[in-house]
């Protein structure tokens, strides 16, 4: 946690604060203002070589470029990156959320196997038609994403609640969950139509090409459904991070608060899973970086986590279609080969028992 | 304004762990010591008149009626202190103090920038206020939590063990400013300690228990008796009462194990 300060050590505490605030304000706009950029170059980035102010000018004034260029703006790349920032909002938002209320820094949707869930929850719909609750059928997937996520944090939350459950313990169950959705995700494939087996394994690898606006719209009125949510239980949630006893003493109904928060965070990790497959490491690489940078207050906590997991989203896609020339990679790969790094020095810090 | 407990029983995994208790009085203005052996049922009577465990039986502060009120209703006129702060919260001092605050009293924010400052101020704490819990010393983060618990302004404040991990100078200063709290907020504090002449010393009642009953409540005079502490702690103590000084007990031998 770097609080840094201009202020002097001999300037009051509350002259501290202000000073401290103030730089995490600006870090937060410097997020902002980096995501954008990001958000631009990954629209600026495709395998049709444009200008940076075609781009701009397509983005600004569509009516004013050629309709090839405008297609491929608007109906293309600019969905792509929107979905890539919020996909990275969500998880990393949802992987925050779930650090905070577990108590576990190895707990985001993907390590916890609520990805798994949700992908076979997806499946599904895909490949035997089927919908767990009756919704429209354009909803199928989403709906059953939701529902599956949704058990499996419930299954997690519970055996969080059992006397002696460790965070490795924790941890360990959560694999336990991936293996069982990957194994029943390995039996639909095993039964699935051709079509239907392409389509399940856009699911594993995780990929932006079939980002829309529809979809668009709905990973964002689930954000905005969600975010309110997180932020209202601000200071709730960080009291959470000094023990379950202090909260309570606090006048905190614990029980009640992570039941809530678990409900936000499947909602966030379905839409995620539901709209771009299974992406990893997302949702434990930014927080991870936020606590780092700001500490655990969720006033900053919360945004500094949800814009570095967009700047990681951002950044994958840009590099999903630049690496290999000719070639869209599945981001999926790429966040577990930029997420297994940390996700192994947190196992290794964990160890020493930073969190126990 | 007075909190009495008559008729309390409560029971952890079926266990009872507290048993009839009853005849418990604690005044506003004055520092009531809960004392008693390991297991006792000390921070179990703490928590449940905080509502944390759940208990039978009554409890009144003033005109309420405790035990009609969950949890969260009853932390607004009480705060019971936790034995340990987490260390593993990457939160500065300032932060959890003011977080002590803002789920508490609902009020500008300037103004509860400045409570807590004067918070911090009045424990000794300003100079560590941007330093993270994890890097503080044990007794250093005793002393947070109990700025955490002085700034909420309960009627009622109850701490449990608050001075366990406190050199001899943090000891004095943490009682002497409960006591201050407890005379200029006319609110009642509730210590659960285990050191007797410090318990003596600044205490006006005292509530004693045994394998989760009351074995003695009064003032320190009446309860602190040589039988009490023989049959209580099994130790033969020497207790003093100077005029001019401080009381002091001073255990002298173990005359038997010590057990339920």
């Amino acid at each position: 946690m770097t609080h840094a300060s201009p202020a002097t050590a001999s300037a009051d505490s509350v002259t501290r604060y202000r000073a401290r605030r103030r730089h995490q304000r600006r870090l937060i706009a410097g997020l902002a203002v980096l995501t954008l950029g990001m958000c631009l170059a990954d629209i600026a980035t495709g395998p049709g070589q444009y200008p940076l102010q075609d781009i701009l000018a397509a983005l600004v004034a569509p009516g004013d470029v050629s309709q090839t260029l405008r297609v491929i703006v608007w109906e293309i790349r600019l969905p792509v990156a929107l979905m890539a920032v919020l996909v990275g909002v969500s998880l990393a938002s949802a992987g925050a959320e779930m650090q905070t209320i577990l108590n576990n820094p190895l707990a985001d949707p993907f390590t916890l196997g609520i990805s798994s869930a949700a992908s076979v929850g997806a499946a599904l719909a895909i490949t035997l038609g089927v919908s767990v609750i009756p919704l429209a059928q354009p909803l199928w997937v989403t709906g059953n994403a939701f529902l599956m996520a949704l058990g499996a944090s419930l299954f997690i939350w519970g055996i969080s609640r059992l006397r002696g459950v460790s965070v490795q313990t924790l941890v360990l169950m959560g694999i336990a969950v991936m293996f069982f959705f990957n194994a029943m995700l390995g039996l639909m494939q095993y039964v699935a139509s051709a079509e239907a087996l392409q389509q399940l394994v856009f699911w594993s690898l995780g990929s932006l090409g079939k980002a829309s606006w529809d979809k668009v719209g709905l990973i964002a009125a689930a954000l905005l459904v969600t975010l309110p949510v997180f932020l209202h239980a601000g200071w709730r949630l960080t009291a959470l991070r000094l023990g379950d006893m202090h909260a309570k003493a606090m006048g905190i109904d614990v029980a009640r608060l992570r039941l809530r928060m678990l409900l936000c965070c499947s909602l966030l990790a379905a839409m995620a899973v539901a709209f771009v497959g299974t992406v990893g490491f997302v949702g434990l690489v930014g927080p991870h970086i936020a606590r780092l940078l700001v500490g655990e207050d969720q006033r900053v906590f919360l945004p500094v986590s949800a814009l570095s997991g967009a700047l990681i989203m951002s950044l994958t896609s840009i590099l999903s279609k630049t690496l290999v020339p000719g070639i869209l990679l599945p981001i999926g790969i790429l966040t577990a080969l930029i997420g297994l790094p940390f996700f192994v020095s947190l196992i290794l810090r964990s160890r020493r028992e930073v969190w126990g | 304004m007075t909190l009495d407990v008559e008729r309390l029983e409560c029971r952890l995994g079926g266990t009872p762990v507290l048993e009839g208790i009853a005849g418990l009085t604690a005044r506003a203005g004055e520092i009531t010591a809960l004392i008693g052996p390991n297991g006792a049922g000390k921070s179990t009577l703490l928590k449940a008149i905080a509502g944390i465990e759940r208990a039978t039986g009554s409890l009144r502060l003033n005109d309420h009626d405790l035990m009609a009120l969950p949890f969260e209703k009853r932390a607004e006129h009480l705060y019971y202190m936790p034995q340990e702060l987490s260390s593993r919260a990457v939160l500065s001092v300032f932060d959890v103090v003011l977080l002590a605050r803002r789920t508490r009293i609902r009020e500008p924010l300037e103004q509860a920038l400045e409570q807590v400052r004067d918070t911090l101020v009045a424990l000794e704490l300003e100079p560590l206020a941007e330093r993270e819990l994890g890097r503080l010393s044990g007794g250093q983060r005793q002393r947070v939590a109990i700025a955490q618990a002085a700034i909420r302004e309960p009627a009622l404040l109850m701490l449990d063990e608050p001075t366990s991990a406190l050199d001899l100078h943090h000891q004095l200063q943490v009682l002497d400013w409960l006591a201050r709290f407890a005379h200029e907020r006319q609110a009642i504090v509730v210590v659960a300690l285990h050191d007797l002449s410090l318990a003596a010393r600044f205490a006006q009642r005292m509530w004693m228990l045994a394998n989760g009953r009351v074995a003695a409540s009064g003032t320190p005079g009446e309860v602190l008796t040589h039988a009490r502490l023989r049959e209580v702690y099994a130790i033969d103590a020497h207790i003093e009462w100077p005029a001019d000084e401080p009381p002091r007990v001073t255990p002298l031998t173990a005359i038997r194990p010590l057990g339920r």
